[in-house]
Order: structure tokens, then sequence, then C-alpha cells
């Protein structure tokens, strides 16, 4: 063994592109699946949330305006550069979902493949779900799915990276912005995405990873009347049906958490885009 | 201002409707007695009682539930598609038969120009029915799968504003997509409902396939949180929204919401005035503005205010306001004490706040509820004319200079159910319907709909939409999708 002193890491939000500490100051141990402790994780408050709202509002209106092929290009960008990491988070994923090695590669594989296949859905989007409408009368009309809005993301507790980007990747995908909550036991790939995201071209404040706990950060969430939608993958059963309830008082578009966390490697189809688009239709003259 | 040209009456007959003194529900594909009291249902023009209205009670809810589910499971369900859309064809051919019975009816119950029922409401409402006839037997091409399937029994809690259109755009869809509906039609305006029910037993829809239960909020609570219930759709105010989405929470049930707006009307320089004018005329008149969509927020680009405000107000002095089943009319009753006692609050707190109303001259019929066009203008975005949904005949009028400023002051509204953009230039029209967040934009144009065109909103307008391949997804699962 070598006798150099290792560097060790200090593990931070991602918020806005930057990596700031909780503005609370505040900690938390994590440990791997044997219980060995791993890191001090920044432990995120209600105003690291609000803060994160602000940023993903500020980044929504150039993301969502950006052109298909782009984001198509950047989220593609993603998958590339976690390629390189592979092994980095293979090694998280193993140590934090206690999975050989070979199992957690296999998950990171999935996950890199994942960004891809969301990479190649944004151009297709409007395709797919768009329509010209034959209305009885002078008009082309048409309708055309656009992005919700700010996204507040409960990511899956269990699956910590294939669950991560399965429920990440969709809402970017469909030109969203995130304010997304990492699995609190096993938040390291989430901090290790979050470097990869700001290192691709994901311009700042478009996703936002924080970690802690869902069941303190979710309530502000789910009531913030900045927040358009909401994602419950990773709200535990009793606390899902009350983030449900209070997304009612701004009419959010919710997403149901499954009864049991789904098995992350079936085909998502648009399960998980269609939330998270709204359909416009136009109505445009036509005449001389 | 005196009329240009003074009109004989035109009025339309009401001979050909049959109201009966009271009605029941219709549950299982027959009229019954409810085991709640009655309401009275009256005409708004008039304030005369036209009939009386079983209040369905949770357990009327429940029979209609079972036997929504029964019709499901045994008749609608496994019934081929093809034959569904037939059943669907008949009723919309019936309902183009007895349109002028569905007129005469909807405007004595609602209050609305016969006029607009007679060319806009039941028309559509069976365009509706027929569109979606046609959709049963080609599910498997809506984009949802190969093989999508039904939800089950639908929940449908629709408004006063356009009784038996909401009606269609609830039921149309929910039946064309193999569900079975308990719909409760708003406790103002049930009459085109139960004339419709008759309609279902003409065209020998299996029993149990529609239900209509009448009542007020309570009955429409009990049809939301019954727990055999799969689906819930509601279109209505925000608020009672948002507290049917905190009911769902937490339950299976799947939920699309229509809800309230406040939506901007763009009228840039290069418009032509005259058109835009009937453009703003039906975008906040039509219907009494008793439209979610109404175009309650003129936007003015500073340069033609002047001139666009003096043509409003010049075609405003023209429009006539009276009785609805007179053929002239243009603005007939609200339609209800209570919702008249909501627009007066609203429009005083216009007043109060520092903008400037303008009405017509003219006076209103004695009985009945009335509210004069009205235009305010000084208006401020704080304002509450300007914020809140007034569901009237109370335009705001603003102005703006830039696009830049158009599009941040339309958006700047927590809805965004609608919008409306008056231009010469096309790339202008598709620049600025780009950068609106609302779920339908008019061009040169107002509150126009089509069954083949989704409707619904962005924000808290609310989510799921109504009509094209689109709104099919608010009643069927996918493998998925």
């Amino acid at each position: 063994m070598s006798d150099r002193l290792a560097v060790r890491k200090t593990y931070k939000l991602y918020l806005g592109g930057a990596f700031p500490r909780s503005e609370s100051g505040r900690t938390y141990e994590v440990h791997d699946a044997k219980g060995h402790f791993v890191a001090n994780a920044a432990w995120a408050s209600r105003k690291d949330a609000r803060d994160a709202v602000v940023a993903a509002r500020g980044a929504f209106a150039k993301w969502s305006a950006a052109t298909a092929y782009n984001r198509g290009q950047v989220l593609y960008r993603v998958a590339e550069v976690m390629e390189g990491r592979a092994a980095q988070f293979a090694e998280e994923v193993a140590a934090g979902e206690g999975l050989s090695t070979g199992r957690a590669r296999a998950a990171v594989d999935a996950a890199i493949d994942r960004w891809v296949w969301y990479a190649g859905w944004t151009d297709k989007l409007a395709a797919v779900l768009g329509s010209t409408n034959p209305v009885a009368g002078p008009y082309f009309g048409f309708s055309v799915p656009e992005p919700t809005g700010v996204v507040a993301v409960l990511a899956p507790q269990r699956s910590s990276l294939l669950g991560l980007v399965s429920v990440l990747a969709p809402v970017l995908a469909a030109g969203n912005t995130a304010v997304l909550v990492s699995s609190k036991e096993r938040p390291l790939p989430a901090i290790t995405l979050g470097e990869v995201l700001a290192t691709s071209d994901v311009p700042g404040g478009v996703a936002n990873l924080l970690t802690g706990d869902a069941a303190e950060i979710g309530p502000w969430l789910a009531e913030h009347a900045d927040v358009d939608a909401i994602d419950l993958a990773g709200a535990p059963a009793p606390l899902s049906m009350e983030l449900e309830r209070s997304a009612a008082g701004t009419v959010k578009r919710v997403l149901r958490a499954a009864p049991e966390e789904p098995d992350w490697t079936a085909d998502p189809g648009l399960s998980r885009l269609r939330p998270f688009l709204e359909t416009k239709s136009v109505w445009h003259p036509i005449g001389v | 201002m005196t009329q240009l040209f003074e009109y004989a009456p035109a009025p339309e007959s009401r001979s050909i409707v049959d109201i009966r003194p009271s009605y029941g529900l219709f549950i299982d594909g027959e009229f019954t007695d409810g085991t709640g009291p009655a309401l009275k249902t009256v005409n708004p023009a008039t304030e005369e009682v036209l009939s009386e209205v079983a209040v369905g009670t949770e357990e009327d809810v429940d029979r209609a539930v079972r036997a929504a589910r029964r019709a499901f499971v045994k008749t609608w369900g496994p019934m081929r598609p093809a034959d569904r859309g037939k059943y669907l064809f008949r009723i919309a051919r019936l309902l183009q038969e007895r349109a002028r019975e569905f007129a005469v009816l909807e405007t004595l119950d609602n209050g609305k120009p016969i006029r607009e029922s007679r060319d806009v409401d039941v028309p559509l409402a069976a365009a509706h029915f027929f569109y979606h006839a046609g959709w049963a037997d080609k599910l498997e091409h809506a984009g949802l799968g190969p093989a999508p399937r039904p939800l089950g029994v639908a929940g449908q809690v629709i408004p006063w504003n356009f009784p038996l259109l909401m009606l269609a755009w609830k039921i149309a869809p929910a039946l064309a997509t193999g569900n079975t509906v308990v719909l409760k039609p708003a406790e103002t305006t049930p009459l085109t409902a139960l004339l419709f029910a008759e309609v279902c037993q003409q065209a020998d829809l299996p029993p149990g396939v529609v239900n209509i239960v009448t009542g007020a909020g309570e009955t429409g609570r009990a049809v939301i949180s019954h727990p055999d219930v799969d689906k819930v759709a509601f279109t209505g105010s925000t608020e009672v929204g948002r507290s049917i989405a905190r009911t769902v929470a937490g339950t299976e049930k799947r939920l699309t919401l229509e809800l309230g707006g406040k939506a901007a009307n763009i009228v840039f320089d290069d418009a032509p005035i005259d058109q835009a004018v009937e453009g703003i005329v039906r975008g906040i008149f039509f219907n009494q503005g008793h439209v979610c969509c109404a175009g309650s927020r003129l936007l003015v680009q500073e340069s033609v205010h002047d001139d666009v405000l003096a043509a409003l107000q010049r075609r405003i002095g023209t429009l006539r306001v009276g009785d609805p089943m007179d053929k002239n009319t243009d603005l007939g009753a609200i339609n209800s004490a209570e919702q008249l006692a909501r627009i007066r609050e609203l429009a005083a707190y216009g007043e109060t706040e520092g903008a400037t109303c303008w009405q017509p001259e003219g006076e209103l019929p004695d009985r009945g509820f009335w509210f004069k066009p009205t235009v305010f203008t000084d208006v401020s975005p704080a304002h509450r004319i300007a914020r809140d949904e007034v569901f009237g005949p109370v335009l705001s009028v603003m102005t703006f200079r830039t696009p830049d400023e158009a599009v941040a002051k339309a958006n700047n509204t927590t809805y965004g159910l609608s919008a409306g953009i008056w231009s010469e230039k096309g790339s202008r029209i598709l620049q600025v319907t780009d950068q609106l967040r609302a779920g339908v934009v008019w061009a040169n144009t107002f509150n126009e709909f089509d069954p083949t065109s989704p409707f619904g909103g962005y924000k808290q307008s609310g989510y799921g939409r109504e009509g094209g391949r689109q709104g099919l997804a608010a009643y069927l699962q996918g493998e998925h999708q």
C-alpha cells in the first residue's frame, strides 16, 4: 500500500451550476451497505430547496427554448462524460446498494444508456405527442407539447443511480428544469452525477441536486408556488399522500410513486415524459 | 347610446320543449326518485321556477356508481368497439335531430342567448359525440400503445356555463374509450343533462353506461370521493379544483381538471382594428363572459389604444342585452343571483382600487339577473380585476409597448388556459404564441372550439386535455405510456 496520504473529498450540493455547502451548515453521515462510514454529505435545508427553485426557474426560459437537437446533444454529452467515470459510479453503487461489482457495473451501464435513450427523445416528442388539428374553420390548427416548468423530483431511495437517472433524465429531456432530492441513505451517485452535469454542457440551474431527506424538503417543494410539478418517486407512502395533498394547493402536476420501487431496468416508454409536458393548441388564421 | 336601428322582437318559441314539473335521477337507464330533497331550477332571465330536480345523496351516488360498474363489467366494457362507436354516432345524430329542443331548453335554464345555444353549444356538443364515435374502434392508433385499456367508472362534475357542451366534452371521450360514467351537472343548470338522459334511452344505450345524478356541492363530493370511481374529471373553478385534487390525493384515481382562467387578448398595432374589436367582444362577452377561457385582460399596444378603445365602446353600444330567447340578443342573463353578486363584488373592487369603469347606456330588464357589458381602463396588473377570474362580462384594459412586454404581462398570472393575439404578421403570431404559457392560443380569433383541438390549461388552469388524440389519454391506460 502506498504511503501517500489520500485527498478526501468534501461532498456538497449541486445548485445553480455551483457546488455550495448547505446554507444551514448541516451535514450527515453516509454509510455503506455494511454500515461503515463513507462520507459526510451536505444535509440540504428548506432554504437550499428554495434557492434551487430560484435557480431552476431562472434556467427554464433558456433551456425550454433551446432547440430539441441541442437538448439532445447536451443529454448525450452527459452519457459520454458518465462513461468516463463509470468506475467511480460503480464503486459508489456497489458500496451504497451492497451490490457485487458486476451488478453495480450493470446498473451504471443501464444508467448511461438511459441518458442516451432520452437524448434521442428530445426531437421526437413534438412528432409523437403533437398534432395538426383539422378544425372546422379557416385556421391552421396544431398542438405542440411544451415543458411544464420547474419540476421537483424526489429521487428513489433504493436505486441510487439507475433510479436517479431514470427520474431526472426525462424531466430534462422534455425541456423542464429540475430540483432533485437524492436518496437519503445513498446520496453519493447523485453527488457524482452533479459533477458530471457540471462538465457536460448542461446549463447551470437546469438540474439542481440536493442531498438530504426527502421527508424534510419534500413538503416545502410540494407547496412551493414556483414549482409546477412534482415526481414523488422517492417519497415514502404516508408522506406521498401528504405531498400530493399539499401540491393540490397550487394545482401541481403530480407523478405518484408506485407502491413498491419499480424495476428501473424496465422500458419506461413515455410514462415519465408525458406527466411533465403540457399541450398547447394553436389556431392560426388562414387567408390572403 | 341610442340604437342605430330598432329591432322588432324575434322571440324563439319555447313550445318545443316540454319541461316536466319534477325530475328524478337517471340511474341504470331509468329515471328514479332521489332519496334526498329536491332543488328548484330557475330561468335566470325571469326568475321563474322551471322545474324541481332531485338532489342526489351519497346513497344515490352509490347506486349510480354500482350501475356504472355493472355496465362496465357486463355490457359496455366487453362490447365490440365498433358497436360502442355506433351508439355514440346515434347519440350525435339524436342531438342534431333534437337540436332546437336542446337549444331552447339550454337558454331557458342557463340564460345564454338562443343564438349562442343554437349556433355554438348544441352543434358543438353533437360534433364532440360524432368525433369521439369514430375513435371508439381506432384506439390502438391513439399513440398509447397497441392495446390501451379503459379505466373503468368515470365520475364527472361539470359547470353551469355550457351545460350540454361540457357534458359532451366529458361523456363522449369517456364512452368512446370504453369507460362508463356517473355525471353530476351543475346545480343551476341540470335540465339539458336530463334531456340528454332521454336521448340515451332513445339511442338504446345499455343501462348504467351513462348515469346522471343531479344536485349541488355535496352530490359532487360524493361522486368524486366514491371509492369505486376510477377516474375523476372536473370542470369548474380553481378553488373547487384544488379541493378535488386534495380529496383524490393518496388514491389510485386518475384526475383531470379544467379550471379557471384570466386570458390575455393581445392587440398589436398592425391588427385590423375592426376585426380585432369583434374578437375582443367575442372574447369577453360571449356567453356573458361565463367562459373559463374568456379574454378578460385586453392588452393593447399603446399606439393604437385610443383607436381600439373608441371602436370597442362604439361596438359595445350596439350590443343587445336582454331576453335570451330573442334571436337578436347578444348578451343574455347572468346565470344566478350568486354569480351576479360575485361579479358586482369584483367590479366594485375595480372602482375602489382606482380603475375607471365604463358601461353603455340602456335599461336592463326588471326581473332576472343582469350585468351590463363593462370595460375597465386605467387598470394596473395588481388590481383584483386584472388578477381574479370575474366569470362575467367585465373587461380589463391594459397597454404595452413592445412584444416582450406584452408576453410578460400576458404570462403574469397564476392561470394559463388561453390567450389571443391580433396581428397581420404571421411570423409575429407564431413567435408570441411560442412564448405564451397557455394551453390554447387563438390568433385573429377567439373562443373557437373544435373536437379535434385539444383543450386545457397550463399552471393553475388545470391539467389534462379534452378533445383531439391527446384528450383520449385522460380515459385510457396504456403500457408504459
